[in-house]
């Protein structure tokens, strides 16, 4: 099972500042430092990270991927799971106790809340990134597919994968067992929780070249960054 | 005045001890509860969406703001309301249903309360149905909406549709927001306005109450 510690989870000053609009380059407030402190203090104290994964031969996870088949005719993940040596479908959560208190700072103290909140946030998005190395670690390989792998996370909700394809994947998963329940419009609750597929192979088979139409309305570009990061072969 | 001055500096401080004690001082130095509202909370808060507007200070700063401002305002509040001051006008706010995400909602309330609106913050997961309802009990001018999802948005048109049945449209006006909402997607559905963060909601929403 994958380890959460959370000093892994735990983002870094510049990034929570730049979740909350600063501008590269310039200084944050000293009052803006000390929510940043106090916020810390709070993610530390109420965090209860969980993870779940399970693996999934190629067959399985096509039917989890078609879900109700509104993806985009076109997708980088339709073209990248077939080559994975290894697939796990993912869900993690911070759990309730941090979105509670979120709520209820957002009641009175508002700019802790907003500062807790993009804490929080890029924590569960550095699950993810914590979730990929264990995919693509070694250890995690068994029978023939060993090797130097990079693995990426697959959200329903992005890259044409449509959000709908939620309900399939939790139906395999069962993100229940961790606290993860789902609603009509295929949310999670805590809302501090993410989703996916953990795609293990080759470097190359993360290299996606294209742009594809609904690229033009991602207002979060991240694949790219991680695509250029893929190593050489 | 220099103790009304001395407020909006201190709001954009984010010094929320020091205001309900300055706007003590100014109510006993014989300024009206409104020259205090306007005069030293807005002016303050004015100072500070322009300076957000042109990446001066952050959202946290705004924020710290907010508060300060808040508590000035609690202040005023029973005196303004005595006086018989009417707020800036009502707009009723909300995550459409199926939203449970409710952070830039909740920011689009935090600064039209500092613009001096009154807000009725209906939570996440509103329907069509409770934001018209809402918004005719209230008798607001204004629904803002926010979503995060594209699954949740067509919410946004029931609204705007919902409001035309029953011929309020020209009375009460609508702003969108969120992630994937876009000015474009305003037009298509009817839509008043859209924000694309909660500094350029302030300014459609006092648009829309002006014109309302
Ligand atoms: C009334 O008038 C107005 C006017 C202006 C208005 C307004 C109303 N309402 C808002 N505004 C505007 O003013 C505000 C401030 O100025 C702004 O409000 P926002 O609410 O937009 O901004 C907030 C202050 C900060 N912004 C946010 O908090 C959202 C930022 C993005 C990057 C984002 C984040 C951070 C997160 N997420 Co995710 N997330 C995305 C977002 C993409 C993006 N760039 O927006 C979005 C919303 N997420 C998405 C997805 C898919 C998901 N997320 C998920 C998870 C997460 C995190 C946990 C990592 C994190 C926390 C989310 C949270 N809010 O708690 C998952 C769902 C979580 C759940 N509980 O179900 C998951 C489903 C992925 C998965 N499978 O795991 C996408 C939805 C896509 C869709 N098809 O609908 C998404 C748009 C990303 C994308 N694909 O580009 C403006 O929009």
């Amino acid at each position: 099972m994958i380890d959460f510690p959370l000093s892994r989870l735990e983002p870094e000053a510049e990034s929570v500042y730049a979740a909350l609009g600063l501008k590269p380059g310039a200084r944050p407030s000293p009052r803006s430092g000390e929510l940043l402190l106090r916020a810390l203090d709070s993610f530390r104290r109420l965090a209860e990270p969980r993870g779940l994964v399970l693996p999934q031969t190629e067959e399985e996870f096509a039917a989890v991927f078609h879900g109700q088949g509104r993806n985009e005719t076109r997708n980088p993940l339709q073209r990248v799971h077939p080559l994975a040596a290894r697939l796990h479908l993912f869900a993690f959560t911070l759990g309730e106790t941090i979105s509670a208190e979120i709520e209820r700072l957002f009641a009175g103290d508002f700019a802790l809340g907003a500062v807790l909140d993009a804490v929080a946030s890029l924590a569960a998005d550095n699950a993810g990134r914590v979730a990929e190395e264990w995919a693509g670690s070694p250890a995690t390989a068994s029978g023939g597919s060993r090797g130097a792998h990079v693995a990426f996370l697959y959200s329903p909700g992005y890259c044409g994968w449509h959000i709908s394809g939620q309900e399939a994947l939790f139906a395999a998963l069962r993100p229940e067992v961790i606290g993860i329940r789902l609603n009509a419009s295929f949310l999670m609750t805590p809302l501090k929780s993410i989703s996916g597929v953990l795609v293990a192979g080759p470097p190359a088979i993360h290299r996606v070249e294209s742009v594809y139409p609904f690229c033009a309305q991602c207002k979060s570009p991240a694949c790219r960054e991680r695509v250029s990061a893929v190593p050489p072969t | 005045m220099e103790i009304l001055k001395q407020i909006a500096r201190t709001i954009e401080e984010g010094d929320a001890a020091a205001v309900p004690r300055l706007v003590g001082e100014a109510l006993a130095a014989e300024s009206s509860a409104k020259a205090v509202l306007d005069g030293g909370l807005i002016a303050g808060m004015n100072a500070v969406g322009e300076k957000f507007r042109v990446h001066e200070i952050f959202l946290p700063d705004v924020l710290l703001a907010a508060k300060a401002m808040y508590a000035g305002l609690d202040v005023l509040k029973p005196l303004l309301e005595r006086a018989g001051v009417a707020s800036r006008g009502r707009v009723v706010i909300g995550s459409v249903q199926g939203d449970l995400h409710d952070i830039g909602k909740n920011l689009v309330g935090i600064m039209l309360k500092g613009a001096g609106f009154e807000v009725i913050d209906l939570g996440s997961d509103v329907s069509a149905v409770g934001f018209v309802a809402a918004a005719r009990s209230h008798e607001a001018r204004v629904i803002g909406m926010s979503a995060l999802l594209t699954t949740t948005m067509p919410v946004m048109k029931e609204v705007v549709d919902l409001l035309k049945k029953e011929n309020l449209g020209g009375r009460i006006k609508t702003i969108i927001g969120g992630a994937p909402v876009s000015r474009d997607y305003a037009e298509e559905i009817g839509a008043d306005a859209y924000g694309y963060d909660c500094a350029q909601a302030v300014e459609r929403v006092k648009e829309l109450a002006a014109a309302s």
